[in-house]
């Protein structure tokens, strides 16, 4: 193979390398384009009637094939728990300044643009068209993308050593997929979680915001947070109260590495042809040409 | 198995022991238990077994990630360091072959081989670290590329500059094997290599800065900006030469015997002109770095415990450093370059420590500090590394004079 023919080799998958990734599909979805978030599915989660049963953990274990919870052990409570991977949800309870205590159901948030999916190198992790985000068994285990979620969600397996990434997949294969519910919206006793499209998600929480101002705090957290997630939020006080962070902003996570991917393109674009440019006008210079 | 063939077998692995105790002791030498390989052989022999233990039990049994922390010192070490200081051959190959400075001659085939080597064993640490190592080639063949991944970028700019650093130092492996046609084609395929090489390792070196813009939740709002991908490629400019005049500074002295009399008598003048470039490079990241303080409106963070900490990163092991080379540059002191090389390696260290562990989470409560054994499989991976950088060292022409036929093609 002489020189020529091997730039050209080079050249040619470079440019193939660079360019499908100015059309990645993710980067258009982030950008808003063809992709209408009001039709994903979506859960409304309503603090301010959650009781603390945690029938939905147990529900949510049982569907998984997860150890089950002790409902009757009230001692949790006393912590405040994250998700592993074994507990794809968990009932936290806080206790505001004023007022009684409030009880949190905590799981995935199926972003609308996730920064997992946007992470993953396999695509292991993605969202599924009707917006359930979930992990496939093709993962190298990088773990980029607990890396890259802003809630913390995805957990890893640590002591297996064929480990998986273990979250809520949004009871996609075994309930919503089949027309039903998921298990923790079905099991719930005081109907704290309503599902159904985002549209109709945002709209419920709005009417009840609207029908009792006084009763909530005037916010839905997940209707703009990280550009929107499919799990949204309502709740009589202010959200760092309970746990969330507020200070995530709307930008939705796959477009804070799109400067550097944009950028990556041009680089392997330009950079060759300028060095070539620049070696040869050295040579030039010195008479050696 | 008749009585003939048992007598070769014994007398082969006999031979095979004889072998493997020649290669232990040094050049000319006639003991084995030199201080380098008392340390290093039980170690690694240790690190073998815990990463024996790793794959039965999972990470967990010999880590201390957790999920607040998934990535620890194998990536922070390994990858993150290791690329930073490895970025010595992507600059010394543009000076040299690019803006065609010849008298860098001498190391520019050690250098490579460093870098070379260097990512072969960063990639196979990296493996360690996978938790579904058997899956790794999903990244590069199948249909299911994640193009929107700065880690699946990463790895590609990664794996392909590990291939053309190959290509740069396979004239060496040749002219060692007295491959005369074969070494024509490699010569001549050297400036692609070098031009390949150059863009892949931009791609890279910000990449590895990239991965944390997702992170922006997490990361210290003095470390966090746009500016990352940007500051690891400056920072692996001056990281990459820091190296090469550190490393440079212990192989004059370890392979002296190898060395040819034209590389002894070049290595104080390029280490004199790494030292301003390494300097020029620092007043750019430090541009920078006032640049995304000012653009990020930080600058009442700096009277924070956290803030004195980065005044400690930026002004200790970058302001003093730089200093240090301009003022040993002047006055002409390897000493002083020297310690200045030091000072910046151990800044790097630092920072890129702090991004992916100390200002990652810094208001989690748990921290993450590494096991033993974490830290026995990182030097395990180093000594390795310096076994096999000694072994080619030794034989092939990197340090010594080409063999004169290839001299002469020249």
């Amino acid at each position: 193979m002489d020189r020529r023919k091997f730039f050209k080799l080079m050249g040619a998958g470079i440019a193939g390398i660079s360019g499908s990734k100015l059309i990645s599909p993710e980067l258009v979805r982030a950008e808003g384009a063809d992709f209408d978030s009001d039709e994903l599915l979506g859960v409304l989660v309503d603090t301010t009637r959650c009781i603390g049963c945690r029938r939905c953990e147990a529900a949510c274990a049982e569907i998984n094939n997860l150890p089950a919870p002790d409902l009757e052990d009230k001692g949790i409570f006393e912590k405040r728990r994250e998700t592993s991977e074994t507990q794809y949800t968990v009932v936290n309870r806080y206790t505001p300044k004023e007022g009684k205590e409030i009880f949190v159901k905590n799981q995935c948030m199926h972003c609308n643009y996730p920064g997992c999916a946007s992470a993953c190198l396999v695509k292991a992790m993605h969202k599924i068209e009707q917006g359930p985000v979930n992990w496939e068994t093709n993962c190298i285990g990088c773990r980029y993308c607990m890396v890259a979620c802003p809630f913390d969600i995805p957990k890893f397996e640590y002591n297996s050593p064929a480990p998986k990434i273990q979250k809520c997949n949004f009871c996609w294969e075994k309930k919503v997929k089949k027309g039903q519910r998921p298990a923790c919206v079905e099991v719930c006793p005081t109907e704290v979680m309503f599902f159904g499209t985002r549209r109709e998600v945002i709209e419920e929480a709005k009417r009840r915001i609207y029908r009792e101002p006084d009763k909530y705090y005037h916010q839905i957290y997940g209707e703009n947070e990280v550009g929107g997630t499919s799990w949204v939020y309502t709740a009589a006080v202010p959200f760092e109260q309970l746990g969330f962070r507020t200070d995530l902003g709307t930008t939705p996570y796959p477009k804070l590495s799109k400067g550097y991917l944009t950028n990556i393109a041009v680089i392997d674009l330009v950079v060759p042809a300028l060095l070539l440019g620049i070696s040869y006008a050295a040579k030039r210079k010195k008479g050696n040409d | 198995m008749n009585e003939k063939t048992e007598i070769t077998v014994i007398k082969n692995f006999k031979g095979f022991i004889t072998f493997l105790m020649s290669e232990l002791k040094p050049r000319g030498g006639k003991t084995v238990f030199t201080p380098f390989n008392v340390i290093t052989i039980p170690l690694i022999f240790m690190g073998l077994i815990i990463i024996v233990i790793r794959f039965a039990k999972g990470l967990g049994a010999v880590t201390n990630l957790s999920q607040d922390f998934p990535w620890g010192l194998w990536i922070g070490f390994d990858v993150l360091i290791g690329i930073a200081l490895a970025g010595g051959a992507y600059v010394l190959c543009f000076i040299y072959y690019i803006l065609g400075y010849e008298k860098y001659h001498p190391i520019v085939r050690v250098v490579v081989l460093n870098g070379f080597l260097a990512y072969s064993f960063y990639a196979g640490a990296l493996i360690l670290d996978l938790g579904r190592p058997w899956n790794a080639f999903n990244v590069l063949i199948g249909n299911k590329f994640g193009f929107s991944s700065v880690l699946f970028m990463v790895a590609w700019h990664f794996f392909l500059y590990t291939l053309s650093l190959l290509f740069e130092f396979a004239p060496a492996i040749a002219e060692w094997l007295g491959l005369k046609r074969a070494w024509k084609t490699l010569n001549a395929m050297t400036l692609g290599a070098v031009v390949f090489g150059i863009m892949l390792s931009l791609g890279h070196q910000g990449g590895v800065g990239g991965l944390f813009l997702l992170a922006k939740a997490k990361i210290h709002p003095l470390w966090y900006s746009e500016f990352i991908p940007l500051l690891f490629v400056v920072s692996s400019i001056f990281a990459g030469l820091s190296m090469v005049i550190f490393e440079g500074s212990i192989s004059s002295k370890v392979f002296k015997s190898r060395m040819s009399a034209d590389h002894h008598e070049a290595h104080d003048r390029i280490v004199m002109s790494l030292a301003k470039v390494c300097a020029g490079s620092m007043f750019v990241y430090l541009f920078l770095k006032l640049l995304e303080i000012n653009h990020e409106q930080t600058w009442s963070l700096l009277s924070t415990p956290m803030g004195s900490w980065y005044l400690l990163e930026v002004v200790g092991c970058v302001v003093i450093p730089a200093w240090l080379f301009m003022t040993g540059a002047k006055n002409r002191s390897t000493g002083v370059v020297k310690l200045a090389a030091i000072i910046t390696i151990l800044g790097v260290v630092l920072n890129r420590l702090n991004i992916c562990l100390i200002a990652y989470k810094w208001y989690a409560p748990a921290r993450y500090y590494p096991t033993w054994m974490e830290v026995v499989v990182t030097l395990t991976v180093v000594f390795t590394e310096l076994w096999v950088y000694r072994w080619i060292v030794n034989r092939m022409p990197v340090v010594s004079d080409s063999p004169e036929w290839a001299q002469e093609a020249h």
